[in-house]
């Protein structure tokens, strides 16, 4: 005890002395960042932005100019060709969501309270698919579920028919974007649900709740921060995804991500595709922070 | 006490079997996968014997091991640079109070959910339009280190928000200079979440499609992107035996990247404890 408190204003005049204004200091560390995103994220996102206001043209793709902005790009993208895309992406999105919630939930919780010695063995299995390559791992669907795949050799070995069309299907996209960001959500789950004070639960039955109370009342709540965590992080990966529609989806799965980049590849319509894009990223946005706002900022 | 109740709401008996059957959903198809990597026919699923063939015939793959080359290129540069501008962000953010935090904030946020096809597409039109760039290595890279600095700040970022400041000023009253308590304290009680981040940032980059598919060119062609345009040809079990080499690599990343956590964090540790002693 003999070590006394330093004296608070000596301190504070020799960090003052020594030290630059911590603004300072702070835009320092940050001008890397700053030059970089200037560069690399601000202006390519203003290049699309104006896009999305230019006229398609014949030599160069895109006519920009200030005096005549085509606000029609962002009709266009959402008639009724183009309108069903986007809320197919957000159904599959919502619904790939879902499963992995429910998939992903007991499973966190038996890792996180009855997983024992081997806890952290089951942390790896989960982590080793999280870090595998996503294209590998929706290939190997795309390997079980194509119609000369393992799916149907093994039906047909069975008499069940040999020639089923699983791709294709709004089923197979939703099974590959369950299968690809289920990870995603098991992971925070387990965090928050390991961070739950367990005596809570025995509590709450000791006060008389059921178990589906309890599960609701007590359980959900204190893990809401993984819950919310994990549904932004399959969510949003998988509306814009651009993978999985591809290797096992087709025209009737189509989603907004395959069909911005056919904007810039075949069908070289780039003012139509830019609209897309800020269309998709606003929705983003606003959705996160409106979600965020609803369940409540403090729960990340 | 006398009366045993449940302890958990979820019986512990559905709990595990529904844990096994969601981790047999996990790793079936990779599994499938690799075995009919070995499969000696050449139309993929018919199983036929086994054979190392599609391996041999990898060796002798000019472009995948090219492509496997430039992979490594990228995410090594990707991965140095985008720690290495990750980490002074980070330290910006949660060691200093400034105005503009919110700003910076949020753009590192727009950087993380921002569609990966939208960043792609973004990026090319400016290489292209823009800056006048032809696409090559050189931009695969910037793109690369573009979407990683984000994942590099989140990381070093939750490792620097739990660090306690008292060893900072405790040094201070000891008698350290700034730089000195930042090299003995604050760089090795971060160089866990430093490395993390750095991991997380090779790993992405390893694995990326949908960026490298628009911003590389001619002769930049990456391993994934290379699978990814084989795939239009159909599967093969050539592709299974590369993909199961890319699951290898991974694998053994994965653990020599925890084992090197382990022992960071012991290192961390073990500074604190040296200084707390002198």
């Amino acid at each position: 005890m003999s070590v006394a408190a330093p004296d608070p204003p000596v301190r504070e005049a020799r960090t003052r002395r020594r030290n630059m204004p911590e603004w300072l200091k702070g835009n320092l560390l940050l001008l890397p960042t700053s030059v970089w995103f200037a560069f690399l994220l601000v202006i390519p996102t203003a290049i699309i932005v104006a896009y999305s206001l230019g006229k398609r043209g014949i030599i160069e793709p895109v006519h920009f100019s200030w005096g005549h902005l085509i606000w029609s790009n962002y009709s266009d993208a959402l008639n009724t060709i183009y309108l069903p895309i986007f809320i197919r992406s957000v159904e599959y999105a919502a619904i790939s969501t879902l499963l992995c919630a429910l998939l992903g939930f007991p499973l966190a919780y038996w890792i996180a309270r009855f997983g024992g010695r081997l806890r952290n063995v089951y942390l790896v299995l989960v982590i080793i698919p999280f870090l595998t390559s996503y294209l590998i791992r929706m290939y190997a669907w795309q390997f079980i579920l194509q119609r000369n795949g393992l799916l149907n050799r093994v039906l047909g070995h069975i008499g069940l028919g040999s020639n089923h069309e699983f791709l294709n299907h709004s089923s197979a996209v939703i099974i590959g974007l369950t299968y690809g960001f289920l990870p995603f959500m098991i992971l925070p789950l387990y965090a928050s649900i390991e961070r739950m004070d367990k005596s809570l639960v025995e509590a709450s039955y000791d006060l008389g709740h059921g178990k589906i109370s309890t599960f609701f009342r007590v359980i959900l709540p204190s893990t809401s921060p993984g819950l919310v965590a994990g549904v932004l992080l399959v969510f949003i990966p998988a509306i814009g995804d651009f993978v999985t529609p591809e290797l096992l989806g087709g025209v009737r799965t189509q989603m907004i991500g395959t069909t911005i980049a056919d904007q810039f590849g075949g069908t070289q319509n780039w003012p139509l595709g830019a609209s897309m894009s800020i269309l998709l990223t606003m929705f983003i946005l606003v959705g996160v922070f409106l979600y965020l706002w609803r369940v409540g900022e403090e729960a990340l | 006490m006398s009366k045993k109740q449940p302890k958990s709401p979820l019986r512990p008996r559905y709990l595990k079997l529904h844990a096994i059957l969601v981790f047999a959903f996990l790793f079936a198809p990779i599994v499938v996968l690799v075995v009919f990597s070995f499969n000696k026919a050449k139309s993929g699923t018919d199983w036929t014997g086994f054979s190392t063939h599609w391996y041999h015939a990898l060796i002798h793959n000019h472009d995948a091991l090219q492509a496997f080359r430039n992979t490594l290129k990228v995410a090594i540069t990707a991965t140095i640079f985008a720690t290495a501008i990750g980490t002074l962000a980070a330290f910006a953010l949660t060691r200093f109070r400034f105005r503009g935090r919110a700003g910076y904030n949020s753009l590192i946020f727009i950087s993380l959910v921002m569609p990966e096809v939208v960043m792609g597409i973004s990026l090319l039109v400016f290489f292209v339009k823009f800056a006048h760039t032809r696409l090559g290595l050189e931009t695969v890279i910037l793109s690369h280190i573009t979407f990683c600095i984000a994942f590099v700040v989140v990381v070093v970022k939750a490792r620097l928000s739990s660090f306690d400041d008292r060893l900072v000023e405790a040094a201070a009253d000891l008698g350290a200079t700034p730089i000195q308590s930042f090299l003995r304290i604050v760089l090795p009680l971060a160089a866990p979440g430093i490395f993390a981040g750095a991991m997380l940032a090779f790993t992405i980059s390893l694995d990326d499609v949908v960026i490298t598919f628009f911003t590389s060119g001619p002769g930049s062609t990456t391993l994934p992107l290379y699978i990814f345009g084989e795939l239009r040809f159909g599967v093969s079990p050539s592709i299974n035996a590369l993909s199961t080499f890319v699951l290898l690599f991974s694998f053994v990343l994965l653990a020599i990247g925890g084992a090197f956590s382990v022992r960071a964090a012991r290192r961390g540790a073990g500074a604190i404890d040296a200084t707390a002693l002198g």
